[in-house]
């Protein structure tokens, strides 16, 4: 599952603008993800320009 | 918040600004919600924007919007040779930078004059959507969910546009069309004042190209944007921005730091649906050559709100009249600029460092006296006959 390092995310869209599935979205500060909807394709890890997504084990 | 509107407008970026401004001096009732507190902040944006542009949407340039007035560009090359688009031949080129925290709320501003209602830290967190006809939007607002509805809704939230897709539409950009990119705010640097600086290049961005938009006398936006397919651990926009901050600004000082996200793909197949408009960014409107979008914005922005207040005064709110909007745009100058763009950014970004050192070598001491993306481009092919071949879908604009 992906996760958000909220330490270096600046909030910027790029990963909601290319998410297949909608699962994410900018509320307040902050990137929230709809992990039922995630499909992990991890191409929000890419996209990010700041590298504040990660791939993290399922806890 | 009143529970109903003419036009309820999502997001107050430039576009849903003209949108609000617009609707509300054609007489109509007005909600525009944004969910940041702050208009205009943080900016994300290398705010440059052409002279001729901006003028079209005001009768007097405010003086605290404009950073730096800009004269003209230089294009470097990957092997380091450039080419200087001196002030004559920088023509409709040149422009400003903007300084959009004024800019921004100085548009809301003006909605407001106008008679449009302003809420921020109001945010959209889902469609009103009843028999496929978009009502309006359900808007967090004082820490409760409240319905507002709308005759007409416009979706201006920018790139990361949900609302879109609440309504049904898939606005998804592709990840090779998304330009990922980083900017620093930089003061204590040695820079041309009134010269914006572009290099292009595989090792200095990859698919895209890093800029130098002055904001003063040493201080200048410096970011970068490269192709999403390009971007990965250790090779981020923010990787290539600091390669190259660390090479040429080592004294420079970072005040701001942003990322953003550009799309420079093809803009949504459709814009309208029943009782919604899609406008600037959430339409994916922004020219995929450039990035450049706050004109499209406002364009586009501008353009919804007339067409809005005609489906409103004939009580017509359908997709078919709407589409008026759809076939307005595409028509319009900006429109075909878009389509021919898209198709000049393919074919750009599949050029190796060997053929834009070529290409800037060749046009290195070229006179245009109209210059244009457009011109420029004419040039190149007169130069690079080559090329042509892999131009076939751009003929058309060159006879
Ligand atoms: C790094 C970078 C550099 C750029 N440089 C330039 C440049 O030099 N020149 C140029 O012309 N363009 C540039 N652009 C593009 C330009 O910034 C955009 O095209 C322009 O801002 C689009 O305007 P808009 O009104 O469509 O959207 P935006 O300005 O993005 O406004 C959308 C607004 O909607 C709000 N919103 C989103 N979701 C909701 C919701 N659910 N509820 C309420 N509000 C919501 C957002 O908070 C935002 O304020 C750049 C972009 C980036 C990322
Ligand atoms: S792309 Fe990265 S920096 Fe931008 S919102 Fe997503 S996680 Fe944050
Ligand atoms: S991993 Fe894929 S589906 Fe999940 S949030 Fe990221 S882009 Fe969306």
């Amino acid at each position: 599952m992906i996760k958000v390092r909220r330490e270096v995310c600046g909030y910027c869209g790029a990963c909601v603008s290319v998410c297949p599935e909608g699962a994410l979205e900018l509320v307040d500060a902050y990137l929230s993800v709809d992990y039922d909807n995630c499909k992990n394709c991890n191409i929000c890890v890419k996209v990010c320009p700041l590298g504040a997504l990660e791939v993290a084990d399922e806890e | 918040m009143k529970s109903e509107y003419d036009v309820l407008i999502i997001g107050g970026g430039p576009g849903g600004a003209l949108a609000a401004k617009t609707a509300a001096k054609n007489g109509l009732s007005v909600g525009l919600i944004e969910k940041r507190p702050a208009i205009g902040a943080p900016v994300r944006c290398a705010e440059g924007i052409g002279e001729d542009l901006i003028g079209e949407f005001f009768d007097e340039i405010d003086p605290k919007w404009i950073s730096a007035k800009i004269e003209g560009a230089k294009l470097i090359a990957p092997d380091g040779s450039y080419f200087y688009l001196s002030p004559e031949m920088a023509g409709n080129e040149v422009g400003f930078v903007l300084d959009r925290k004024f800019f921004d709320r100085d548009l809301i501003w003006q909605a407001v004059h106008a008679g449009a209602e302003i809420f921020v830290k109001a945010r959209a967190v889902d469609a009103i959507v009843e028999g496929g006809v978009v009502c309006g939007a359900k808007v967090e607002y004082n820490g409760r969910v409240q319905e507002v509805r709308a005759k007409i809704t416009i979706a201006a939230d920018g790139v990361e546009s949900k609302f879109t897709r609440w309504c049904g539409i898939d606005t998804t950009v592709p990840l090779g069309e998304l330009e990922t990119c980083a900017q620093y705010l930089m003061t204590d640097i040695n820079i041309e004042p009134n010269i914006t600086v572009f290099y292009v290049g595989r090792d200095i961005a990859p698919e895209g190209y890093l800029w130098i938009f002055p904001k003063g006398e040493r201080t200048a936006n410096v970011g970068l944007g490269i192709s999403g397919t390009q971007s990965g651990d250790g090779h981020r926009a923010k990787d290539y921005l600091d390669k190259y901050v660390n090479e040429f600004f080592p004294e420079g000082k970072i005040i701001e730091q942003i990322a953003g996200g550009v799309s420079v793909c093809e803009p949504l197949e459709c814009t309208v649906s029943d009782g919604l408009i899609i406008i600037g960014d959430a339409a994916r409107i922004s020219d995929p050559m450039t990035g450049g979008g706050i004109y499209n914005a406002m364009y586009t922005g501008r353009l919804a709100a007339e067409v809005a207040s005609k489906c409103i005064e004939s009580g017509d709110l359908s997709k078919g009249a709407l589409m008026e909007y759809d076939s307005m745009w595409r028509d319009s100058k900006m429109g075909r600029a878009l389509e021919r763009n898209y198709q000049m950014k393919e074919i750009f970004v599949k050029l190796s460092d060997k053929q834009l050192n070529a290409i800037l070598t060749s046009v290195k001491n070229l006179k245009m006296a109209d210059f244009s993306t457009l011109s420029l481009v004419k040039e190149i092919v007169k130069l690079n006959p080559k090329l042509i071949r892999d131009l076939t879908g751009l003929k058309k604009y060159f006879e």
